[in-house]
Order: C-alpha cells, then sequence, then structure tokens
C-alpha cells in the first residue's frame, strides 16, 4: 500500500509570494475596519512595508549557501535564477508604479483613481462623492493581489499554475483600468476591451493547455519536453497546442497581432495604472514566456522560431510604424510599448543558451527590461505631472516647449527618450545590443538587420517629441504640477538609471548572466 | 601607475560642461572658455609628451560581459585629431560670443553643448575599443543635434532631424557590424573581444568581413559625407550658426575619414581592398560634384558645405589609393581641412552677421567697406583652393601623388577638382567681395573687423601658414600611422617608374 506523502512546502523561499498575498489580505481588511480619512496612508504603509519585507526575504533566500534552488510547492514553482531576478525586478518595479498610485498632491489632493467608481459618470452620485472627497484606497490590495500572480506567473513550473497566476494577475487589472478619476467613459471602454480580449486569450491559453496535456499527458513543464523527446502520440497536437498557448501568452505582451487592445488600455487606464502595466504585466507575461518555450518546447525551437521571428517582426514594424502618426502622448508610449515588445521577441527568437560570462537570451531581456521598466515608469510619471486645467495634458503639441518653461523635466524626459530610443551612454543602447547579440549569435543575424532598421524609424518617433519639447513654441495654459516625493521618486531614480545603465552596464549585466539558466 | 593623461583630457570639458549646468549668468562663457583654454593646454601637454616618445596606453575593465574595456590611446593620427578638436574648440567659443537671441536658446547652453562635444569626440578619436568608439561615435550626435536646432537659423529644426536622421541611419547599420564582430570573436576565440589590437590577430571568413565592413563604411561615408548620402551637409551648415558648423565639419565629419582608416582598413583590408575600386569611384564623383555644386551656390553657407563634399573626395580618395604619402596625405588633409574650413565659415560668420544674409547675391564690394575682413576672407579662401604656401597645399599634392603613381587616370581625374576649386573660391570672392559697392551693403558694412574677430581669425592664420611652410611639424606623426595601415593592409607602395634608362 502506498503511503501519502505529507506535501512539502518551502515556506522561506515562497516568502516573498505569501507576504505580498497577505499583504493583499491585509490592505482588504483595512478597508473593512479602518475609518475612511485613514485608509489611504495605512494603505501606503502597508505596501511599502510589504515589498520591503518580501525584498528582504528574497535576498536571504538567495544568500543561502546552496542558492536553494529546486522546485518548490510540490513542484509548481520552479525556483531558480531567473526567478530571483524576475521577482527582484517585479518587487522593485511593483513599488515604483505604487508610489505613483499615492500622488495626491496633483490634483488638489486626490489620486488619480474615480471618487467612486461605482457611480455614473456625470451623475449626481459622482459629484457627491467628489464633494465629500471619497476615494478608492482599495486600488492597492488590487495592485498587490495582481503584482503576486506576476511572481507566480514568472516562476510557474505547471501550465495550471501558470494559468491561475495569470488569472490572479490580470482580474485586478481589468478593475483598475476602469478606474480613472478624469475621462471616465473612455477609462470604463478601456476595461471592458481588456476584459472581453483578455478573457478571450485566457480561453485560447487554456484551451492550448489541454492540447499540450493531450499530447504529453502532463501539465509539468520538463514532463512536456521529455514528451517531445519520446512522442507518444502525433505532433498535430503539440504544434495546435503550442499556438495557442502562444496567442495566450502574446497577447499579454501585447505583440502584434495581438496587440490591439494596448493604445486604448494604456490610453483608458488611469496613468499610473498604465504605467504598471507597461513594466510588470509586461516583464511577467515575458517571463512566462521564456521559462514556457525554452523548457517545455525547447526541444521544439526549430518549429516556433520562425512564427516568432515572423511576429517579432511584425510587432516592431506595426509598433514603430503607427507610433509615427500619433498625436497623443500615453498613445505614442503604449505604441512604444508595443515596439519594445517586438525587440526584445528579437532575442526570444535567437534563443541563445548560457554560456559562463556572456550573455544568453534570458539575460539580454532581462536587462532590456529593466532598463525599459525604470525609463517607462518615468515616463508615465512625467504625464502625470504635465497638466492644465482639465487635468493631464495628453495631446504632444500641449508638450510643445516644455523645455522652455521646465528645462529640468523636460531634460530628463528628453533622456528617457533617448533610452527608449537605443541611443548610446544610455541604458537602452545597451540593452539593444545584448537583445541584437543574443540573437545574432542564435543564427538570426536577418532578424538583428530588420530590428536595426526598425530602431531608426523608432529613434524618428522619439526625436518628434524632444523637437516638440525643445524647438516648438510653448503651448499656452499647460503646465507642470507640484508633484510629491511618491512621483518624483519614480521620476529621478528612472532618469539615474537610464544614465547609470548606460554607462556602467557591467554590474547588471554580470548579475543577469550569473543566473540566467532555467531549471528544467 | 601613470597618471591617465588622456582619461583626463577627456573628462576636463565634460566637467566644464557640467560646470555650465549651474546657473552662472554673466560669468558662464568666461568659465566655458577657461576649460575650453585648460583642454587646449592639457592637449598640448600631451602632444609634447608623445613628441618626447611617451606612448599613451589606458586600460581599464568596463562590460567583460561584452567583452569591452575602457581603451583609449594615441597614435599619430589620432593625436593630430585630438590636437585640431582642441584648438578649434576655444577658436569657436570666441567666435560665437554672442551667439542666440531671437527666441533661441542662451549662450551659456551653447557653451555647454559644445564641452560635451568636445569632450566626446576627444574620447572617439582616442577610443582603442570598437563598442567604445561606437558608443562616442553615436553620442555625439546629440549635442551636435541641440547645437543646430537650438540656435540655428529659421529652419533649424528640419535641418537637425534631417542631419540626426542621416547619422543615425549610417550608425545604426554599423551597429549590426558591431553586433557581428561580437558574434565573430566568440566564435574565433571562444571568450568575446572589442579591442583593436586583439582583433586584428583574428582570422575571419572573407564574406563575412565583407558584410560587417560594409555596415561600418556605410556609416562612415554618411559622416564624411560622399555623394550620394551628402544631402544633409549642406541644409545643416546653411542653417546651423557658423560656429557649429566649423565643429560639424571640421571635425566630427573627420570621423568618417578617421573611422575608414582605423576600422575599415585596420579591421577588414581583405575587404577594404575589394571595395577600393567602388570607394575610389565615389571619392572622384564627390570631387566633382562638390565642386560644380559650390560654383553653382547661391548661399555662402552651403557654398562651403559643398566645397568640403568636394575635400572628402581627395581625403577618400588618399586612402583608397592604398599609398603611404596618400594616407598621409589624407590625414594631413583632414587636419588642413579643419583648420581652413573653421576660417572660412568664422569669416562668413563675421559677414552674415553684418549684412544679415547669407546670400551671395546680397553682397558687392565690400573689400571696399572692410579690407581686413575681405583680406582674411581671400586668405581663408585661397586655403581652401590649397595655394602653395597654404598648407592645405602640401596634403592635396600628397592625395594627388599617391593616386598618380597608384593609378595615373584617377589621378588626371581628380586633378580637374583643383581646377574647379580655383573657380568656386575666386568667384565667391569676386561676386561679394569686388565690384561697385551696393547701397544695401554699404549700410550694414560699418566697421571692419573687430578686435575679438581678429583674435579668432588670426591663430588660425597662423596655423595654417606654419603647416603650410614647415609640414613636416604634423607630418613626422602621421606618417607611422600611414605606414603602420599599410603593413596592416599588405600592399607595397607602387614603385614609381624611373624613366626611360631604369631597366
Amino acid at each position: 500500500m502506498k503511503s501519502i506523502a505529507a506535501p512539502t512546502f518551502e515556506w522561506l523561499q515562497l516568502a516573498p509570494v505569501l507576504t505580498i498575498l497577505l499583504a493583499a489580505c491585509l490592505g482588504i481588511v483595512i478597508e473593512a475596519v479602518l475609518p475612511r480619512r485613514l485608509r489611504f496612508l495605512a494603505q501606503i504603509g502597508l505596501f511599502e512595508v510589504a515589498i520591503g519585507v518580501a525584498f528582504a526575504f528574497l535576498v536571504i533566500s538567495w544568500r543561502q549557501p546552496e542558492h536553494s534552488q529546486g522546485l518548490l510547492a510540490m513542484g509548481s514553482i520552479s525556483l531558480d535564477g531567473p526567478t530571483y531576478l524576475m521577482w527582484g525586478a517585479l518587487l522593485v518595479f511593483g513599488l515604483l508604479a505604487l508610489l505613483v498610485f499615492s500622488e495626491r498632491d496633483l490634483d488638489n489632493g486626490a489620486t488619480a483613481f474615480a471618487a467612486s467608481a461605482a457611480s455614473v459618470p456625470g451623475s449626481p452620485a459622482e459629484a457627491e462623492a467628489n464633494s465629500a472627497r471619497h476615494e478608492h484606497s482599495e486600488v492597492f490590495p488590487l495592485a498587490m493581489f495582481s503584482l503576486a500572480g506576476m511572481l507566480v506567473f514568472v516562476a510557474a513550473n505547471d501550465l495550471i499554475t501558470a494559468f491561475v497566476a495569470l488569472e490572479v494577475m490580470s482580474l485586478p487589472l481589468y478593475l483598475l483600468s476602469g478606474m480613472a478619476r478624469k475621462r471616465r467613459l473612455l477609462s470604463q471602454e478601456a476595461a471592458l476591451k481588456y476584459f472581453l480580449l483578455g478573457a478571450l486569450s485566457s480561453a485560447f491559453f487554456l484551451f492550448g493547455m489541454a492540447l499540450v496535456y493531450g499530447f504529453s499527458g502532463s501539465f509539468q513543464l520538463s514532463a512536456i519536453n521529455d514528451a517531445i523527446a519520446n512522442p507518444v502520440y502525433g505532433r498535430g497536437l503539440l504544434f495546435t497546442g503550442i499556438a495557442l498557448l502562444a496567442i495566450g501568452l502574446l497577447f499579454k505582451i501585447g505583440a502584434v497581432p495581438f496587440h490591439n487592445w494596448v493604445p486604448d488600455v494604456y490610453v483608458g487606464a488611469p496613468t499610473p495604472v498604465t504605467s504598471f502595466m507597461a513594466i510588470c504585466t509586461k516583464l511577467a507575461a515575458i517571463g512566462a514566456t521564456l521559462r514556457v518555450f525554452f523548457v517545455a518546447f525547447g526541444a521544439e525551437r526549430w518549429t516556433w522560431q520562425p512564427l516568432l521571428a515572423t511576429v517579432a517582426v511584425l510587432t516592431m514594424g506595426i509598433g514603430v510604424v503607427v507610433a509615427l502618426t500619433q498625436t497623443d502622448m500615453k498613445r505614442l508610449l503604449a505604441y512604444s510599448s508595443i515596439s519594445h515588445a517586438g525587440f526584445i521577441l528579437v532575442a526570444v527568437v535567437g534563443a541563445t543558451a548560457g554560456v559562463t560570462g556572456q550573455v544568453n537570451s534570458f539575460g539580454s531581456i532581462l536587462f532590456y527590461l529593466v532598463a525599459y521598466g525604470f525609463a517607462t515608469i518615468a515616463a508615465f510619471a512625467i504625464v502625470t505631472m504635465v497638466r492644465d486645467s482639465a487635468g493631464e495634458v495628453h495631446a504632444i503639441s500641449g508638450w510643445a516647449g516644455l523645455g522652455r518653461k521646465h528645462p529640468w523635466l523636460a531634460g530628463i524626459f528628453a533622456l528617457l527618450m533617448l533610452s527608449f530610443a537605443g541611443i548610446p551612454l544610455t541604458g537602452g543602447f545597451i540593452g539593444k545590443w545584448a537583445v541584437f547579440s543574443a540573437a545574432w549569435r542564435g543564427g538570426y543575424s536577418w532578424l538583428v538587420v530588420a530590428a536595426v532598421a526598425f530602431s531608426l524609424v523608432a529613434a524618428y518617433v522619439y526625436l518628434r517629441v524632444i523637437v516638440t519639447m525643445f524647438f516648438a513654441e510653448p503651448a499656452l495654459g499647460v503646465g507642470v504640477g507640484k508633484a510629491s516625493g511618491m512621483t518624483w521618486v519614480p521620476v529621478v531614480l528612472g532618469a539615474v538609471a537610464s544614465a547609470y545603465l548606460g554607462l556602467f552596464p557591467g554590474p547588471l549585466l554580470d548579475l543577469v548572466t550569473s543566473a540566467s539558466t532555467f531549471l528544467r | 601607475m601613470t597618471f591617465p593623461w588622456l582619461t583626463f583630457l577627456g573628462l576636463a570639458p565634460l566637467l566644464g560642461a557640467a560646470v555650465l549646468c549651474l546657473p552662472l549668468k554673466h560669468a558662464a562663457r568666461w568659465v566655458g572658455m577657461a576649460f575650453a583654454l585648460i583642454t587646449a593646454v592639457i592637449g598640448l601637454v600631451i602632444g609634447g609628451l608623445y613628441l618626447a616618445g611617451q606612448t599613451f596606453v589606458e586600460r581599464a575593465p568596463w562590460i567583460p560581459a561584452f567583452g569591452a574595456g575602457w581603451a583609449v590611446g594615441l597614435d599619430g593620427m589620432a593625436l593630430v585629431m585630438v590636437l585640431l578638436t582642441v584648438l578649434l574648440v576655444p577658436v569657436v567659443l570666441l567666435a560665437e560670443w554672442r551667439v542666440g537671441g531671437g527666441g533661441r536658446w542662451s549662450p551659456q547652453v551653447f557653451f555647454a553643448l559644445v564641452l560635451a562635444l568636445e569632450s566626446l569626440s576627444i574620447f572617439t578619436f582616442m577610443a582603442e575599443d570598437v563598442l567604445l568608439f561606437y558608443l562616442f561615435f553615436e553620442a555625439t550626435l546629440i549635442p551636435m543635434y541641440f547645437l543646430i536646432g537650438g540656435f540655428g537659423g529659421p529652419k533649424r529644426a528640419y535641418a537637425a532631424v534631417k542631419f540626426l536622421l542621416f547619422s543615425l541611419a549610417g550608425g545604426l547599420i554599423m551597429l549590426a557590424s558591431v553586433i557581428g564582430i561580437y558574434a565573430w570573436s566568440v566564435q574565433a576565440t571562444g571568450a568575446p573581444t572589442y579591442l583593436l589590437s586583439e582583433l586584428q590577430q583574428l582570422q575571419i571568413d572573407p564574406m563575412l568581413g565583407r558584410w560587417l565592413m560594409l555596415g561600418f563604411l556605410v556609416a562612415f561615408i554618411v559622416k564624411a559625407p560622399m555623394v550620394p548620402v551628402h544631402t544633409w551637409l549642406p541644409t545643416a551648415t546653411e542653417q546651423a550658426t557658423p560656429g557649429s558648423s566649423v565643429l560639424l565639419v571640421g571635425i566630427l565629419d573627420k570621423i568618417g575619414t578617421f573611422g575608414m582608416i582605423r576600422f575599415c582598413l585596420g579591421l577588414f583590408p581583405e575587404a577594404s581592398t575589394w571595395v577600393a575600386p567602388v570607394m575610389i569611384g565615389l571619392a572622384l564623383v564627390s570631387i566633382i560634384y562638390g565642386a560644380i555644386a559650390a560654383i553653382g551656390s547661391s548661399d555662402l553657407l552651403r557654398l562651403v558645405a559643398y566645397t568640403s563634399i568636394s575635400h572628402f573626395g581627395f581625403m577618400v580618395l588618399g586612402i583608397y589609393t592604398f599609398t603611404s604619402v596618400g594616407i598621409s596625405g589624407s590625414i594631413f588633409y583632414m587636419v588642413n581641412h579643419g583648420f581652413s574650413t573653421a576660417a572660412l565659415f568664422l569669416v562668413i560668420g563675421f559677414l552674415i552677421s553684418r549684412r544679415g544674409s547669407a546670400a551671395v547675391a546680397d553682397f558687392g564690394g565690400v573689400q571696399k567697406l572692410a579690407p581686413v575682413l575681405a583680406g582674411v576672407f581671400l586668405m581663408a579662401g585661397l586655403s581652401g583652393l590649397a595655394l602653395p604656401g597654404m598648407s592645405s597645399f602640401v596634403s592635396e599634392f600628397m592625395v594627388l601623388a599617391g593616386a598618380w603613381s597608384a593609378i595615373p587616370w584617377v589621378g588626371a581625374v581628380a586633378s580637374l577638382g583643383t581646377v574647379l576649386a580655383a573657380v568656386y573660391i575666386l568667384l565667391m570672392y569676386q561676386r561679394t567681395m569686388t565690384g561697385p559697392v551696393t547701397p544695401a551693403v554699404a549700410e550694414h558694412f560699418t566697421r571692419d573687423a573687430t578686435a575679438s574677430e581678429k583674435w579668432v581669425i588670426g591663430p588660425l592664420l597662423a596655423v595654417i601658414l606654419l603647416l603650410g611652410f614647415l609640414p613636416n611639424i604634423a607630418l613626422n606623426v602621421i606618417e607611422p600611422t600611414a605606414h603602420q595601415t599599410m603593413s596592416i593592409v599588405g600592399i607595397a607602395d607602387p614603385v614609381a617608374p624611373l624613366g626611360g634608362e631604369a631597366k
């Protein structure tokens, strides 16, 4: 008779995830028990402490002698170098984005979120909530739940865990997207669009899982890899499954042709939420894609590389070309984020494995994401600061002449644009270099040439913004709001990181290359 | 450890640019000038130490994962380019003392940008690591972009974007090659390296070498503008202030020809000989086309830009005919062209500041009203047409001598360029300076060259004449680089036929 082993659970190694989940639950309790005026500050304190503690746990577990790598929680979480690095990046970027969430000085003591999201826009109920200065401090636990989902998503070692994590990460985001204080109808439309398309993509993911299970008889990534090596069934099931899983993942990444939600959602969502999605969601989705494709489908890469190469070319091309024509800053940043997804996919296609001391696909992508993440959060934080009497100014024409009136802020924004464009001496350049070299060494030099051509178009996109800010006559009535440290910290950190990573990329590169092999 | 002179030299102007970010009000220009002069002095000290036999090599680890390091060093070619840079910058700052106004940015920003540009260009010339070179090569674009876009004429934003897009297009193609070098060095040695001296030891597949070389070459052709990718230069100089044009044409564009010698010939000798016929053809087209376009120009600033395109044709010709004398002449040409174009642009700047227009048709009879200005204008022009006694004569002669000895008919065609040069310079002088004084000119030219203007032009003309009469000062430094390049390419100098009796 087989004895039933008690499930194992590695508390210390899983502590970062558990801390964030616990904090999210505590946040809900705060909503229930604390008086209204204390909630906001309590939530801010809670997320700051929680992310700090989670990060501390991460460092402690990283510094364990044997690196404490391995499969956790009965094989459903894979704790390896990439997991540690992505957890660290997610926690840092989550913290920065949540800081932008908590800004209240820009809009006369109100946050960027609706006073009462349930009230009909323009109704007396809305006006009443506004005048009573209500606010939704629930946004913090929602974001924390989403962050917890992301942490699990990038570490999931089986497809079921990945799917659950995907939903935990997505559902709060659907809600958060619809909670903008200004332009509420647009925001609600964005939320609905995001939800419907997101649900559809989840369905694709689920269907893909089922087919891959049918082929391999397992949800475990390594078992799927083994099944590919010794197939029992025909490969039709596998190919269809890979394609459907790819659709689900590429949707979250925002790759063409599954990118249509990105501009609408980025524009409609409250800007702090956009900054959170632009980096954290993207990082989580790309991390999970890398794990699924490299670990589970690594043996089948000759099949998916050409497919992803096509997607990468389309994503870069449509991202940069459509960005050329944008007149709205948030839309421009949305298309820019699509094109960055394309540049990252270039390295995914390369699929170069780790050699000691050299940058491989994962390392290059993580470096790119870190450089892009700091710049992105700072860019969106600056978007929240550029205002006129009606709120944030999104029209690029409204940013005209910002360099004359606020040279420092415009200078920082120009630096971020240069980093996006991949101009040398910024972090963006080193990131581009790294992902392109990963693709070249994977045998995709033609893809590098294509990517370089699209980089030129992309450079023009960002230059246009710089020209408008510095060389155009100042727009009337537009100014920079007086923000608190909550916004300034991400802005200054983004600028410093963009310059630092461009000048001294060595330490971060060493870190990402030292721990860039996925556990199988 | 010895004192890191080169890093110090490159950082000095950058420090100046950083200091100029402080609100200094009226002292800003003096502070900027002080940093430019300090840099020039350091540069001259380094030049002296170099002549005294000291070698300059500075190495430090930087991005081990990419195989890139902080590697700066000096050879003869780098030294003369660095000296050209550090000497031109104070002159430019003095000439543009009253830059700005009319909705443009303040002089303080101009000075800061020029110093930042100086620092980046110095590092570009000294870099001995491919990635490091690439970084600085691209980074120089940003201050130049703001110099054109922030201080130029009415269409400055357009000119700045055109400049940047052309340069970036070339630069990004080069990026593909830079990444290719990484992949190649990993494949060849197992560990990445970007150090020039190590790369030169590696074997390369000829086909890959040609592709990689082409990536570099395209960037350099755009940079040292050659027909047909030259169109950004006239637009940029027409809109930029004369001082910015000096930096652009005198220093930044030299990175193109500099790069051809250092990287195309230095890393891919086989591929460079393979591409030489095309390059010689492009050089001849540039020489003739630039000269003809200059003759037809109605705008003084555009005119000088076209003369430069013609001159760059000579430099490229000197490089790709593969003779020691041609390559030496080419490097010397880079220096001389820097000084003579600077003189030409700055004098034209003085003329424009009086007349308020750069159109050739708006001048006439100036020499009667401002004889000193007209005189220095003529001197600068004669230097541009390579009159014997001027330094440019020596270098042009060397390039042509090299071309004649390698491929005689090429030398013959190129010699046409010198004739055309006389036409465009003398026509320009005749149309603007001689003839009857028009009323508009009489109204605007109320004073001759001022003291500060004389201080701008005097040193430039002095250097041009000095190098014209004593070219060996520079040639002794340059020639080892030329010989070394020739030995890398592996072609012996053509032996001159000694006439009928030598058999």
